[in-house]
């Protein structure tokens, strides 16, 4: 019998209930049809709620789902009945905080899908197998984050010079929150 | 104020206008791939192509297994790139690719060198790629690596060891059990993470090892577990240990529940939700022992994050159901609750309350309900309906106001399963409460009048001709009844003139004016119709076709006495022809699914003799199977099979079981064998069966089973003669005779030579409840009401001392045999009186029907009032005598 605390799937909507990015730990849906069914079912259940200040929580069909919404974003994380719900939050929190520390503060369905492969990224440091990895918002930020897409990089590893920019960018950042 | 305008109408523009997937094709992505092969790597190209390959597997896109190879090959090329972004996604895109395992050696290396790179996020992350994509054999060349990252110094790497191993574990198991010297290390480490995962892990490799489990949450429970997470999987643990203990007999003080109680004052809210939690469901849980648990979880109903009201008010909800009294205190809390903005978190507070409430506080409550229910959605309102008729059956004094509140719902607009909801506590409160009788019964008159659901209306018609004719008034459901016939489809006017007609015979002043509403009937557009008041008008007319009264009361309300599936299968099986559809020739055994015999895989060739039968199973194929063998072809109507009876230890050499067949004269029994050894053959196998202790039994003629080789199970027959329809019991012994041959597995050849051998079995015993068919009727009440009451045989008995009232219930079915009805062989866990009400058909075909009262003292003493009534006054005499005796 395994006892962990499991999350059955992450799922990241626009206001209009399109998948910007999901991600499922679970085989309870099989095909993308089924997959887009509970997607659906999940955004019309929620989305006349308020969920912009805390995270809200609702139940269908024997989940238990955590949601925080910001602009036209629509964050889901999904576990079985007998989940320990706080633990979702934290995930969802986790999840949340991570993705506006690299998308700068700029939390919208523009940014990210600009910045699509951080999301995933994220969603990476997350769950692993649907085995909960890291809720630290500022660990998960920072292990999606080291995308230094940097001409240089071609040449040589980082050098000192430029991890010290990164180091910098990062202590401006956290002061600035 | 022009500017902010503007700008906003650009961006609303942009939103239509932009996205950087526009248009995206999965053959231009492909076209694109190509760039992987690239001699000098563009970092940023490569990893903006991987981006849209992840977002077209992400939107449900999926790739041949051409397309992913290729894709797979020239992703393996970029690892020759030192960045460290795009080496971050080509880790991504081969996970979601899952290559094959003969792709996954192209990798191998590239991945075991990130493995032991110095760069920690390489270590991590190879290790959770090469994990995810590695078969057995490989695992054991990486295994010494993976047990080094357990204890690798940087938590990430470690972590990613430790994940892996947990997914490991399903397909691995005996390679990850090697670990546990380094995983045990990790439960010590100092990072919250790494002592979560190291726990799983290590609790995963012992879970079959009841002792190291429970040493392990011993010796923790009473250290420091530092992270939460963990912490909430020790408390986990902890239940299961809890259980464990409880279920072998260790009694006395419960273990660790000072452990649990102190989880209750943890800083992080997850321990305490999870310890009270586990708390709240521990076996048998004192109200001493849930105190501190509902109080934090009453803590947890005002605070301002929705997430703990709903986990405290969800929790409470459960108790509830065991422990009513337990949660009146937060009931406070949970009022305010109702106005919750979060709607599910509003629903589980009524439905609490619902079930805690006293009976004071019924009005009130149904007051705030009814503002509530106009704005939640369907299925919320469902399960308050559900609660607001569970709590008018404990409170049938507040009948009045819970039948309004449930007629005003049944009026506003819902969907089906709502209304069904509402009109079955209707029919709940009808059927329990006599007085909320004529209300009810209006209430559903009104609602079929504007009824969109057919279902319901003719679930609603049946159920009028049942209670309205015994009402003060039948003639006011008339003009509802009638009203139908001319305003609906056929489905809903054929019910509602089967409906008239029941009042027509039960009502004798109304019959007249029946007779001509149905005459108008008769030039109905659809047949049933038509065909139906026919029928009715000469069953009202009593112009001879149906000569008594009782019959036709019998036709009219007289429940379908055979299963419906049996029915529709004999149905299907009758050839049109001269010879009337006979009923009594449908069977009327409810099919249970027979135990799990273990079935012929795909028949091994026996080279001698013909092939076996077909293992039959069911009353069908019993019946089939037996007509087919001619000794036993004269024996006449089978009444009844039982379920098949081991007669042998699981995992024996030869298994058997047997079925006991009663018919009315004699008595059949079939033993299936199997033979459960490759290396034997056996011939001539039967059953020597002593019948000395079962004196009113005389063996008749028995049929042996000619060969029983390997794997496919035979039957062998022995047959008994016994008195005419007498209920005869008695204790048969057995033993299974056969020739054993041996067989040389690797050609199957069978010796010529065998040797005679036998094999005890178990003894057999054929009792009263083999006699008693189980059939079920709709209506136990209608059903009991129709027996002479005259004819009923009441008699008490002390069934001594049980551990629950549900024992004592399940052996009184398991003597008598009989089917219980309308839910009643199941009972609240801790009630300490019972009904139950049972029917069956005796040898003879005797309908019988009990009524069993059970009540349970403070020293689990059981004492049992039984009220049998059959139609014949003997039978009901039998039943007794099989209490008695049983």
């Amino acid at each position: 019998m395994e006892l962990s605390p499991k999350v059955k799937n992450i799922l990241l909507l626009d206001s209009e209930g399109k998948r910007i990015a999901a991600k499922y730990y679970s085989d309870d849906w099989p095909t993308n049809t089924a997959k887009e069914a509970y997607e659906k079912a999940v955004f019309s259940k929620t989305k006349k709620t308020n969920a912009r200040t805390e995270v809200e929580v609702t139940a269908l069909e024997n989940n238990i789902i955590v949601y925080k919404f910001v602009q036209d974003l629509h964050f889901f994380v999904t576990g079985g009945e007998e989940e320990n719900e706080l633990i979702l939050a934290s995930v969802l929190q986790g999840l949340f905080d991570a993705v506006n520390l690299l998308l700068r503060g700029n939390v919208d369905k523009r940014e990210a899908l600009d910045n699509l492969d951080l999301i995933f990224l994220c969603f990476d440091e997350i769950i692993d197998g649907g085995i909960v990895l890291e809720t630290d918002a500022n660990v998960i930020a920072e292990k999606a984050g080291i995308n230094s897409i940097d001409p240089n990089a071609l040449l040589s590893e980082q050098t000192i010079s430029q991890a010290l920019a990164t180091a910098r960018e990062h202590l401006t950042r956290s002061l600035l929150k | 104020m022009a500017q902010p305008y503007v700008k906003k109408d650009d961006d609303h523009d942009d939103e239509l206008e932009y996205s950087p997937f526009m248009g995206i094709e999965k053959g231009a992505v492909l076209q694109e791939a190509r760039v992987f092969n690239d001699a000098q790597v563009d970092p940023r190209r490569c990893s903006q192509v991987i981006t849209k390959l992840l977002y077209l597997l992400n939107q449900g896109e999926s790739f041949t297994k051409n397309e992913a190879t290729e894709v797979f090959f020239s992703v393996t090329k970029l690892f020759q790139s030192k960045d460290t972004g795009l080496r971050r996604m080509v880790y991504l895109i081969i996970k979601e690719l899952s290559p094959s395992s003969d792709e996954v050696i192209i990798v191998t290396s590239s991945l075991m060198k990130d493995m032991n790179s110095k760069i920690d996020m390489y270590r991590a992350n190879a290790i959770r790629v090469l994990c995810r994509i590695i078969d057995g054999t490989l695992l054991t060349q990486i295994e010494r690596y993976l047990k080094q990252a357990i204890v690798d110094k940087n938590p990430v790497v470690s972590s990613a060891a430790l994940v892996s191993g947990l997914h490991l574990l399903k397909t691995n198991p005996e390679i990850v059990k090697r670990w546990s010297n380094e995983v045990q290390e990790g439960v010590q480490s100092r990072s919250a993470l790494v002592q979560f995962h190291a726990l799983a892990l290590l609790h995963q490799i012992r879970q079959n090892d009841r002792l190291a489990v429970s040493k392990l949450v011993g010796s923790l429970t009473r250290g420091s577990v530092r992270s939460p997470l963990a912490q909430c999987l020790l408390i986990r643990y902890t239940s299961q240990v809890i259980r464990d203990m409880s279920n072998h007999g260790q009694s006395g003080e419960r273990p660790f529940y000072e452990f649990l109680e102190s989880c209750l004052r943890h800083k992080a809210e997850m321990v305490i939700l999870e310890a009270a939690r586990a708390i709240t469901e521990l076996d048998g849980v004192t109200s001493r022992e849930l105190t501190p648990a509902i109080t934090v979880l009453q803590l947890f109903l005002s605070s301002p994050r929705p997430v703990l009201r709903f986990a405290a008010v969800r929790t409470l909800n459960k108790v509830a159901m065991t422990h009513p009294m337990a949660v009146t205190n937060c009931n406070i809390d949970m009022e305010s609750l109702i106005s919750d903005q979060n709607r599910s978190i509003a629903t589980l507070a009524i439905t609490t309350l619902l079930k805690t409430g006293n009976e004071s506080s019924v009005e009130r409550l149904m007051k705030q309900i009814t503002n509530f229910m106009s704005d939640i959605a369907d299925e919320f309102k469902i399960v308050v309906v559900e609660a607001i008729r569970s709590l008018c059956v404990k409170f049938p004094l507040k009948y009045r106001s819970l039948m309004t509140f449930l007629s005003n719902i049944l009026r506003e607009e819902g969907g089906f399963e709502y209304k069904r909801a509402i009109v079955d506590s209707i029919v709940t409160i009808i059927r329990d409460i006599p007085d909320a009788k004529e209300s009810g019964l209006l209430h559903l008159c009104e609602f079929i009048e504007d009824c969109e659901f057919t279902y319901l209306s003719t679930q609603i018609l049946h159920f009028l001709g049942i209670e309205g004719p015994n009402t003060s008034d039948p003639s006011k459901y008339i003009r509802y009844i009638y009203n139908r016939v001319h305003l609906e489809n056929a489905t809903v006017r054929a019910a509602a003139v089967s409906t008239l007609a029941k009042f027509g015979f039960m009502v004798e002043s109304l019959k007249p004016r029946i007779t001509i509403l149905l005459k108008r009937c008769i030039y109905d557009s659809d047949d049933e119709v038509r065909d139906r008041a026919t029928l009715f008008l000469s069953v009202l007319g009593g112009d001879g076709t149906i000569d008594t009264e009782k019959d036709s009361k019998e036709f009219l309300f007289g429940s379908l006495e055979v299963p419906l599936v049996n029915m529709e299968t004999s149905l299907k099986n009758y050839d049109p022809s001269e010879e009337a559809f006979d009923i009594n020739s449908v069977p009327r055994e409810v099919k249970s699914q027979p135990l799990a015999e273990k079935k012929a895989q795909g028949k091994k060739p026996t080279g001698l003799g013909a092939p076996p039968a077909a293992p039959a199973s069911g009353f069908d194929g019993y019946e089939r199977l037996l007509s087919s063998i001619p000794e036993f072809a004269a024996f006449g109507k089978l009444f009844k099979s039982s379920s098949p009876v081991e007669l042998t230890e699981a995992e024996t050499e030869y298994a058997v079981n047997v079925v006991k067949h009663i018919f009315d004269n004699h008595v059949v029994f079939q033993y299936n064998c199997t033979n459960t050894i490759p290396e034997q053959l056996l011939e001539r196998v039967n059953v020597i069966v002593d019948a000395s202790e079962a004196e009113e039994f005389s063996e008749l003629t028995s049929k042996a089973l000619n060969s029983l080789p390997y794997d496919s199970p035979g039957q062998a027959f022995v047959a008994f003669e016994k008195p005419a329809g007498v209920p005869a019991v008695g204790k048969f012994s057995n033993t299974l005779t056969f020739v054993v041959k041996e067989v040389d597995p690797s050609t199957g050849e069978a010796e010529d030579d065998g040797v005679e051998d036998e094999y005890q079995l178990e003894d057999l015993e054929v009792v009263a409840a083999d006699y008693m068919v189980k059939v079920s009727v709709s209506n136990f009440r209608n059903a009991w009401e129709s027996m002479n009451e005259e004819d009923e045989h009441v008699d008490e008995y002390g069934l001594g001392q049980r551990e629950t009232l549900g024992e004592a219930i399940k052996a009184v079915i398991d003597l008598l045999g009989m089917q219980p009805c309308e839910g009643t062989e199941t009972i609240p866990s801790n009630a300490r009186s019972h009904t139950c009400l049972l029917s069956g058909v005796y040898i003879g075909n005797v309908k019988v029907l009990v009524r069993a009262q059970f009540g349970m003292d403070s020293s689990r003493e059981i004492a049992m009032k039984l009220a049998v009534r059959a139609e014949d006054v003997s039978v009901a005499e039998a039943i007794h005598e099989i209490v008695a005796n049983g």
